[in-house]
C-alpha cells in the first residue's frame, strides 16, 4: 500500500537550507528514501543529521529547497505529514515520572485513538516490544535500553508511514543496541519506511539498504553499503609489522602485487593496498615477507569498511564511538573533505 | 483523516529480542485497527488534547505525591512561623492582627512562587524532548501550553484550599460569603498571569537547575512587597517600590474582601481591588505574547 505520490519514495528532499546565523546546518541537501525500506543517514558529529530529521519532521522550518514526506509537503501540510510520521529523537524523549503503559496511553489519546483504543494500542505494543513485564513500572526505573524501546513504541502508536529515528542506539549498551536494531528490522518488515541516523558505521552497515553520507550540510554520497564500498576499492591485502623499521620494506613487497599505491599506517604499523587476485596476492606477500625475514604479528585480506569510505569521502575519519562531543570531532581538519 | 493510517504491521513482525521475555502471548485478537478513526472537529480536538495534557500533570502529582508535599511544605511552614514568631512582634497600621494581616499575603505567595513550578515543568519537557515528541504529533501544539496552565491552576486550587484549612485551623476567621469568592478568584488571577511567565522562563532557561535558580529572584519579589509588612513600615521608596508590587495589589484586595482590610494612604494603596485585576491583565499582554514567541521560536 503506497502512502506516497506514487513515485516509490516516501521521502524526498531537494536543496534543503537551514541557517543558524553564519552557520549553514543544511548546505543544499538531497535525499530520497525508498518505501518500506531503511535507509541511513550517515554523518559525523555537527554534519546536519539532526537537522534534517527536525525539517522533515515538521519540527523547524526551511530556509530553502523542498521536502516531501509520504507524498506531503513537510512545509505547507505540517499537520497532515504528523499523522504519517512517527519520530525518535536523539534523546528518548518520554515521560520519566509516567510508567510504560501510561505514557503509551498519553501519547494515544494525544493521536487521537480515543481512550479505549488507546489502551489497547499501549498493551500491544508493550508486548510487541517486550516492555509487558515493566509496564506498570515508572520510567525513571528503565534502562536505556527499555526507554529506548518505549521510545519506538511511542513513535509506532499509528503504525507510521515513515518513522525517523535519530541515532536511536548512541549511548546503549551493545545488547540492547541489538535489541533496537532487531524492534528496527521487524518495522520494515511490517512496510514501515526508517530514516535511520547514526554515527556508528556498523550499524548503518547492518541496518540499511541504502546509505546518504552527510558531511557540513551536504550529501557527499549515496548509494548502497556495498557500494560505497566498493567506492573505495574492493578487498585490500593487509599486513602488521612487528617493527617500526620494517614499513618500507613491507610497503615494497606489497606493491609488487598490489594494484595501487600502499598505504602505511605508521602508528599501527599497518601496511595495506588494494588487490585484485586476492588469493595468490596475500600467498605472495607472505611468502616474500618471510623469505626476506621481516617478523610479520598479522596478516590477511580485508574488506573495506565503511570507515574507509567515510574517510575518502571527507578526509577524516568518524569517531569512535564514546568519544562524540570531545575536541576531537572539532579539530578534524575539514578542508581535507574538499 | 480516516484514510491517512495504514493498516498495522503483520504479527509475524514481532520483533525476537536477546532478553526472550514476553512471550507470544499476544493479548486480544490481532492487530488494533487504525484505519477508521474518528473524524472531528479543531475545536473538539483542541479541547481533548488540553485535557489530555491535564490529565498527564495530575497523574504526575499523583504518582509524586512529595512533591505536592514539598510545594506545599513550603506555604504552610511559612503560615506556621511567621504567624507565631513574628506574630506579636509585627505591627499592623491601624491596629490589626497580624495573622489576620499574614494569611492573605502567604496565599498570594504562594501564588507568586507557582511561575517557578510552571517553569520547572516547562523546562523539563523541553530539555528532555517532550514538548518536541507533542510538536511531531498531529494534536494542536497550543494544547501543550494550555494544557499546562490548566493543570497548574487546578493545582494552585488545590494549595490555596490547603492552605486556607491551615489558617482557619490557626484561628484566621475571615468574612465568609460572595467577598471570599472573591478574594479566592483573584488569587487564582494572579496565578493564571503568572503561567505565561513560568512558560516564558521555562522556554528560556537552558536547563532544569536553572529553573532552581529563579527562586532567588522571586524571593526579593515576594520581600519588596505587601504580603509580610505594610509599605508604610518601610523606609520611603521602599515602601513605594512595594506598593506598586503586583503582588501587594492582590494581597491588600484580599485583605478587603476577607473582611480585614489595611487602610494605605497611596493612590495604589487605596485601588487595591482595581489593581489586583489589572495587574494581571497586564502581566498577561506582556508575557503571553513573550511566551508564544518563544514557543513559536522552537520551530526556528
Ligand atoms: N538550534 C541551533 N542553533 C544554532 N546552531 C545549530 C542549531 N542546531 C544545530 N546547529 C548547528 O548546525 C550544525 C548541524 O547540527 P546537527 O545537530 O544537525 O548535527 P548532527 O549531524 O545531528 O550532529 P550530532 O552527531 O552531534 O548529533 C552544527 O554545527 C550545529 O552546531
Ligand atoms: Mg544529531
Amino acid at each position: 500500500m503506497s502512502e506516497g505520490n506514487g513515485d516509490g519514495y516516501a521521502v524526498r528532499a531537494e536543496g534543503l537550507e537551514k541557517r543558524y546565523g553564519e552557520k549553514r546546518a543544511l548546505d543544499g541537501f538531497d535525499l530520497a528514501v525508498r518505501e518500506g525500506t531503511v535507509h541511513g543517514l550517515l554523518g559525523p558529529n555537527g554534519a546536519g543529521k539532526t537537522t534534517a530529521v527536525r525539517i522533515l519532521s515538521t519540527l523547524v522550518r526551511l530556509d530553502g529547497g523542498r521536502a516531501t514526506v509520504a507524498g506531503l509537503d513537510v512545509a505547507r501540510r505540517p499537520r497532515e505529514v504528523r499523522a504519517r510520521i512517527g519520530l525518535t529523537g536523539q534523546y528518548a524523549a518520554v515521560d520519566e515520572v509516567l510508567t510504560g503503559r501510561q505514557n503509551l496511553e498519553m501519547f494515544g489519546r494525544l493521536f487521537h485513538l480515543g481512550g479505549r483504543r488507546a489502551r489497547l494500542r499501549a498493551t500491544e505494543l508493550l508486548d510487541r516490544f517486550d516492555l509487558t513485564d515493566a509496564a506498570d513500572k515508572g520510567v525513571g526505573t528503565y534502562s536505556g535500553g527499555m526507554r529506548r524501546r518505549l521510545d519506538l513504541a511511542a513513535s509506532m502508536i499509528l503504525a507510521p508511514a515513515v518513522l525517523f529515528l535519530d541515532e536511536p542506539t548512541t549511548g546503549l549498551d551493545p545488547r540492547s543496541r541489538g535489541e533496537v536494531w532487531d524492534s528496527v528490522r521487524a518495522l520494515v518488515t511490517g512496510g514501515t519506511t526508517v530514516l535511520l541516523t547514526t554515527q556508528y558505521l556498523e550499524e548503518a552497515d547492518r541496518l540499511a539498504s541504502r546509505i546518504t553520507v552527510i558531511d557540513q550540510g551536504r550529501a557527499i554520497a549515496d548509494d548502497t553499503p556495498d557500494g560505497l564500498k566498493n567506492t573505495v576499492g574492493g578487498d585490500r591485502v593487509e599486513v602488521v609489522v612487528a617493527d617500526r623499521a620494517d614499513i618500507p620494506r613491507a610497503v615494497e613487497v606489497i606493491a609488487r602485487v598490489a594494484d595501487g599505491e600502499p598505504e602505511a599506517d605508521e602508528a599501527g604499523l599497518r601496511v595495506h593496498a588494494p588487490v585484485t587476485d586476492r588469493v595468490n596476492a596475500l600467498t605472495e606477500v607472505a611468502r616474500t615477507l618471510q623469505d626476506e625475514g621481516v617478523a610479520v604479528e598479522d596478516i590477511g585480506l580485508r574488506r573495506p569498511s565503511l570507515d574507509d569510505v567515510f574517510l575518502r569521502l571527507t578526509g577524516h575519519r568518524t569517531e569512535p564511538p564514546g568519544v562524540r562531543d570531545t575536541s576531537t570531532s572539532a579539530s578534524q581538519p575539514k578542508e581535507a573533505a574538499a | 483523516m480516516s484514510t491517512r493510517v495504514r493498516p498495522d504491521v503483520s504479527p509475524e513482525a514481532r520483533p525476537s529480542t536477546a532478553t526472550g521475555t514476553g512471550s507470544d502471548a499476544r493479548s486480544g485478537s490481532g492487530p488494533l485497527d487504525l484505519t477508521d478513526l474518528p473524524v472531528r472537529s479543531r475545536t473538539y480536538w483542541l479541547l481533548a488534547d488540553v485535557g489530555n495534557i491535564v490529565r498527564r500533570g495530575l497523574t504526575h502529582y499523583r504518582r509524586q505525591p512529595v512533591n505536592i508535599a514539598w510545594q506545599l511544605g513550603f506555604p504552610i511552614l511559612s503560615v506556621l512561623l511567621y504567624g507565631h514568631v513574628f506574630g506579636s512582634a509585627m505591627q499592623v497600621p491601624g491596629g490589626g492582627d497580624y495573622r489576620d494581616f499574614l494569611m492573605p499575603g502567604m496565599f498570594a505567595m504562594t501564588m507568586a512562587f507557582g511561575f517557578i513550578n510552571t517553569a520547572t515543568l516547562v523546562v523539563h519537557d523541553s530539555t528532555k524532548g517532550v514538548i518536541d515528541r507533542f510538536r511531531s504529533m498531529p494534536m494542536a501544539p497550543s494544547a501543550v501550553v494550555a494544557g499546562r496552565g490548566v493543570t497548574d491552576l487546578l493545582v494552585a486550587c488545590a494549595e490555596l484550599a490547603i492552605m486556607m484549612l491551615t489558617a482557619l485551623v490557626m484561628g484566621w476567621r475571615p468574612d465568609a460569603g460572595p467577598g471570599f469568592l472573591a478574594a479566592f478568584g483573584l488569587l487564582l488571577w494572579l496565578r493564571f498571569a503568572l503561567i505565561w511567565i513560568g512558560v516564558w522562563l521555562g522556554l528560556l532557561v537552558p536547563n532544569p537547575e536553572a529553573a532552581g535558580g529563579l527562586f532567588v529572584v522571586a524571593f526579593p519579589l515576594t520581600m519588596i512587597s505587601s504580603i509580610y509588612v505594610a509599605p508604610q513600615l518601610m523606609p520611603d521608596w521602599l515602601g513605594w517600590v512595594a506598593a506598586w508590587n503586583p503582588l501587594s495589589s492582590t494581597a491588600a484586595a484580599t485583605r478587603e474582601l476577607f473582611g480585614t482590610p489595611v487602610a494605605g494612604d497611596s493612590w495604589i494603596e487605596r485601588h487595591a481591588l482595581l489593581m489586583a485585576g489589572v495587574w494581571p491583565v497586564v502581566l498577561t499582554l506582556v508575557f503571553l505574547p513573550l511566551a508564544v514567541r518563544r514557543f513559536r521560536r522552537l520551530s526556528r
